[in-house]
């Protein structure tokens, strides 16, 4: 059961990338999503005896590497935490291979693209229960691997192709500071596995590598690690260019995958990170800065993917300040719901643009929502969740996530508390405008398009009104367990709180203006986007018009490309130019085609010295003769 | 006397005496038979070498030890298995003559002489004995104005080399006052000083011996007659007088010559940087394979003077093994250039291989070999052959030669690689007539020789450490 789960989705992207061929895209594609559908079943059994019956347990596979003193194995690590990861992950992950059977039906080669996503979700399995940081690595690495072949799974598109680089350079560098922090992390406690890191930081607290406390050094490489695949501030921007790959992949990358790994290491190394505060502030900021950054980001955007991917940027913000002060379960919970409505959105969003015949840009919508009623509805639960809205599952995790901030009584945790808050607003306001010009209003789409709407096929329907469900049942269901009265039971120890903070204690006695709040602003966004989108619909263009400066800022996304290409891009490709064409052509080329030239004349000459001629021979010998003779005499 | 000392020579010369009076008696062709008595009596002779035992002879005119029965193993193989590709080439070009086999027996047995020479006036005779059938047989195709005009550059060049060494051979005479080789290895190892006539002497002998080996600046003759002579010779020429060359030229520069070490080893040095470069650099240019292959040899003689410069045990059994792989690549070579003919002419432009990849595998597979064998890469033998002079070499510090020796074999392999381009790459121009079965013989035997020498080495390794022990004391 526990091995089932992580390696059933292996078997299936064997079965269908190898064997695709011969067994034809629709076996291919069937099987993928039956062995999903049993690693679903068993991560579902492994969650419910990991976390609810309290049982956890460690698989041993067999032993990977063995180097001095460095030693690990493959093994599969059941706690509380993992659990919630691995059954998450399948029943999302199953969810999205059965959309993408009626999304990727007209697609050229759907047995690779299944092959792609099921090996996706495997890498995510082997990270979430990776027993030591090398597994753990492997899993991140491949998780990158796989996010790469599928952003450019439409390969024939130069922008595909851009965007799996992008995502992947971009991974490169969060990667580097992982590997750094895994180094550290060796050096500081002479092994990778968790139990034994785990058990041995007590007596590191004070130690010290080039004058900087060790464990906050480890806790911001492997933040800046985190940084990378979870799309924070500085390293988020290949996750709007994701979007490039076909729907279901960006709804798995951006709900249950991928980008959940960042957050997953930093609860994961949470007894690390409980004696780094330096780290645990970095992270708090950084996040806080990423959810109010995003946030802005996403009120002006047009493309109805790229909206939702920067409310998942600023989501996953929330969920690092979480973390930040301490509050990890608030965090996982946060990880937890937001994975149902996030794919829900997704997906609904991939049922719109199949509805529009491949639309994206909101302004060319309109007026759809009596004919493609079933995704209007679950667009309508999908945006009440992640708005906060009570009762639906995001209310309970991100009232959760706001109250510890004010809870935690930091500065930092004001910070966080503040823009959290200003966030949630636009959080709210970003999503109705999606809503309201995508459904509502008079059809901007040529006539043509507008007949072809249609309401997506059942195959595609049945996971939206399972993650509808989820998305509204999974905050009240769980949250006694996640951050309520069951959670000491619940975590089991798989996360660690310092003692002295105990952050789920302060969580009880927050403020009670907290909530109020929240709930406010979230209406306040709902209701300021209705009118001025669903009835002053002339407003937005005059504020645009009216400070071009701010909007173009916003639409350009803070010029972070802009500044990246000119910091690192250009340079690093004005040296690639110069070496190219300085070192390479002339001076390594110019080496070898000198010397061929030279050999070419060289041999021309030797050849015109064979005259042919009996008397010249002869000359040449008695010549020879005179030099060895003097050579001989003078060398004496 | 102890006349049974020499007994191959003996059993050759009586042999090739009666061969030829088999050959002119009976009326029809005897082509075939007497090559095949010719054959048998190299394997007689051959028999002999190997049970013969050390000693002296002949009043001191004759020595055998091991480093002569090494040489003279090699050289009757390389002659018999030269003369077994002559056979049918020389039926295709209407050159069937007896004399062809009896002249190749005098050949050798000249070089088995010169081998043995203990002496000045033994190895002056064997030198002699050695050329004039040469001559002859570079003009053997005498219809032919290339063939002869080849024999007579050869004669009257090689007339001046052999006057330049007995010119020589008496200053040393006059000077040192003896010929015999143990005696000169006396007075030169010596510490007095050598007087100026003998180190004139030594010079010019080394040139008739350079002349032989084609070591430059006295290697003119080798691409014009390797041209114009009929390929059947130019595979004895290119084969096994090579091999008795060699032989010579060590036997005198490190047995009489060896106390005068710090004399002459300058200018062989000077010999083989200007002979690896020269070979390397002319080369690139032919598109004849005879001629290539002349160039080719010139490189192969650098490396080899590279060995015997360095002077040492080590360089020269370097030389010794350089010897027997250099004889089997070239024997191999030069199988596959007999088997060049085109609807019943023969063919010599290296593009004539063009498509023998597609239209004769195995030969091209063999020729593959021995030219990647040739440019010295590894395993195959050609490596090693130039790995052990290349090593004493740098062991003893000459690392001008050694640097202009890896340079030349990075020259060299563009234009034996070229071969292999040509064979393998290149639209064909029409399959190349169907190879004789002692084409095929030589190419299997030599190609599997060169593919897998580095399986086991041993015994030729303790064969050349043998050799070089009994000629250096």
């Amino acid at each position: 059961m526990f091995v089932g789960a992580v390696f059933f989705p292996l078997l299936g992207a064997c079965v269908s990338g190898f064997l695709g061929r011969w067994l034809g895209d629709r076996v291919a594609m069937w099987s993928t999503v039956f062995f999903m559908a049993l690693a679903a079943i068993c991560g579902l059994l492994a969650f419910w005896q990991v976390a609810l019956s309290g049982q956890p347990q460690t698989v041993v596979l067999f032993t990977w590497m063995q180097v001095g003193e460095l030693s690990f194995s493959w093994s599969l690590r059941y706690d509380t935490l993992a659990a919630v990861m691995v059954g998450m992950v399948t029943l999302i992950s199953t969810l999205i291979h059965l959309y993408s059977v009626g999304y990727m039906s007209h697609d050229a080669t759907p047995s690779r693209f299944f092959a792609y996503l099921s090996l996706f979700t495997f890498m995510m399995l082997m990270l979430v229960t990776a027993d030591n940081l090398v597994q753990l690595f492997f899993g991140w690495e491949g998780v990158g691997l796989a996010s790469y072949l599928l952003i450019g799974y439409w390969y024939e598109k130069d922008s595909a192709n851009a965007a799996a680089m992008k995502a992947f350079i971009v991974n490169r560098v969060g990667d580097l500071f992982f590997m750094l922090g895994m180094a550290l992390t060796f050096f500081t406690f002479g092994s990778l596995e968790f139990d034994a890191i785990f058990g041995a930081v007590q007596d590191h607290v004070n130690d010290v590598f080039l004058g900087i406390p060790s464990l906050e050094l480890i806790g911001v490489l492997l933040f800046l690690g985190a940084c990378g695949k979870s799309a924070q501030l500085g390293l988020h921007t290949w996750l709007p260019d994701a979007m490039e790959g076909p729907t279901p992949v960006s709804a798995l990358i951006h709900a249950a995958t991928m980008v959940t790994a960042g957050v997953f290491l930093i609860c994961r190394m949470s007894p690390v990170m409980e004696f780094a505060p330096v780290a645990l502030a970095i992270v708090t900021v950084v996040g806080a800065s990423t959810a109010l950054f995003a946030a802005t980001i996403g009120c002006v955007q047009n493309d109805i993917k790229r909206i939702i991917a920067y409310s998942t940027c600023s989501q996953l913000g929330y969920m690092f300040f979480a973390a930040g002060v301490g509050l990890y379960q608030a965090a996982m919970f946060h990880l937890f719901t937001h994975a149902f409505f996030k794919a829900l959105l997704f997906l609904g969003a991939g049922s719109v643009i199949h509805a529009m015949s491949d639309e994206q840009d909101i302004r060319k919508m309109g007026g759809i929502w009596k004919k493609i009623p079933v995704t209007y509805a679950v667009m309508w639960i999908g945006s009440l969740a992640l708005a906060g809205i009570p009762f639906f599952a995001g209310y309970y995790s991100k009232d959760a996530i706001l109250e510890g901030a004010v809870a935690a009584g930091t500065g930092v945790g004001m910070y966080a508390f503040v823009c959290g808050a200003v966030a949630a607003f636009l959080t709210a306001f970003y999503s109705w405008r999606l809503l309201i010009l995508t459904f509502h209003g008079k059809p901007r789409a040529d006539h043509h398009t507008m007949e072809h709407v249609h309401e997506s096929p059942l195959v595609m329907l049945v996971p939206l009104l399972l993650l509808s469900v989820g998305a509204i049942t999974t905050g009240f269901v769980f949250a006694p367990y996640f951050i309520g009265d069951a959670a000491t039971a619940f975590w089991n120890g798989a996360i660690y709180n310092l003692p002295a903070k105990d952050m789920m204690e302060a969580l009880h006695h927050a403020p009670h203006w907290v909530p109020t709040l929240a709930k406010t602003v979230a209406i306040s966004g709902i209701l300021l986007a209705i009118l001025i989108y669903g009835f002053l619909p002339h407003i937005p263009g005059r504020v645009a018009a009216a400070a071009p400066g701010p909007y173009r800022f916003l639409l350009n996304k803070w010029y972070f490309d802009e500044l990246y290409d000119r910091i690192f891009v250009q340079p690093a490709r004005r040296l690639a130019v110069q070496l190219w064409q300085v070192g390479d052509a002339r001076i390594i080329d110019g080496m070898p085609n000198g010397a061929a030239a030279l050999a070419a004349g060289a041999s021309r000459g030797t050849v015109r010295l064979q005259t042919g001629k009996v008397a010249s021979y002869a000359f040449a010998m008695i010549i020879g003769l005179v030099v060895f003779v003097t050579l001989f005499l003078t060398g004496r | 006397m102890n006349w049974t000392l020499a007994l191959p020579e003996l059993v050759l010369a009586l042999s090739g005496l009666a061969i030829l009076v088999a050959g002119v008696l009976p009326r029809r062709d005897m082509t075939f038979p007497c090559t095949m008595m010719v054959l048998g009596a190299f394997l007689l002779s051959g028999a002999f070498v190997l049970t013969q035992p050390d000693g002296m002879g002949f009043g001191g005119q004759y020595i055998s030890d091991a480093f002569a029965r090494f040489m003279k193993v090699l050289v009757l193989a390389g002659a018999a298995l030269a003369l077994l590709l002559a056979l049918d080439w020389n039926r295709a070009e209407g050159l069937s003559r007896f004399e062809y086999p009896v002249l190749v027996l005098f050949a050798t047995l000249g070089m088995m002489v010169m081998i043995s020479a203990n002496d000045l006036m033994s190895l002056y005779l064997g030198l002699e004995l050695l050329s004039l059938p040469l001559y002859v047989m570079a003009a053997f195709h005498r219809d032919n104005a290339r063939s002869s005009e080849a024999g007579l550059k050869y004669f009257v060049l090689g007339a001046l080399s052999s006057g330049l060494m007995l010119y020589g051979m008496s200053l040393v005479y006059g000077f040192a006052g003896t010929t015999n080789f143990a005696q000169l290895a006396q007075v030169l190892g010596g510490t007095a000083p050598i007087s100026a006539g003998v180190v004139v002497g030594i010079v010019f002998i080394i040139t008739g011996l350079c002349f032989k080996v084609a070591a430059v600046p006295f290697h003119m003759w080798t691409p014009d007659v390797y041209e114009g002579a009929p390929t059947s010779v130019v595979a004895y020429f290119a084969t096994a007088t090579k091999v008795g060359a060699i032989a010579a030229i060590v036997r005198v520069l490190a047995g009489p010559f060896g106390g005068a070490v710090d004399q002459w080893q300058q200018v062989i040095v000077l010999a083989s940087i200007a002979s690896m470069i020269l070979g390397a650099f002319a080369a690139i240019g032919q598109t004849n394979i005879k001629r290539l292959m002349a160039y080719s040899w010139i490189s192969h003689t650098g490396f080899v003077l590279m060995g015997l410069a360095v002077g040492t045990e080590a360089g020269l059994r370097g030389v010794l093994i350089y010897t027997p792989i250099y004889l089997m690549m070239s024997l191999g070579a030069f199988s596959v250039l007999v088997a060049m003919r085109r609807n019943g002419h023969a063919v010599e432009n290296i593009q004539d291989l063009a498509g023998l990849g597609r239209t004769d595998p195995a030969m091209a597979l063999g020729m593959a070999i021995f030219m990647f064998a040739m440019a010295g890469i590894p395993p195959l033998s050609g490596f090693f052959a130039k790995l052990y002079v290349l090593l004493p070499a740098v062991e003893a510090g000459f690392w001008l030669m050694a640097v202009v020796a890896v340079l030349s074999s990075v020259v060299s392999a563009y234009y034996y690689l070229r071969v292999v381009k040509v064979m393998y790459f290149d639209a064909s121009t029409g399959a190349l007539d169907a190879r004789p079965s002692g084409v095929s013989f030589v190419l299997a035997g030599t190609g599997l020789f060169t593919m897998f020498f580095f399986l086991m080495p041993a015994p030729l390794l303790a064969a050349a450490r043998q050799a070089v022990a009994a000629l250096i004391g």
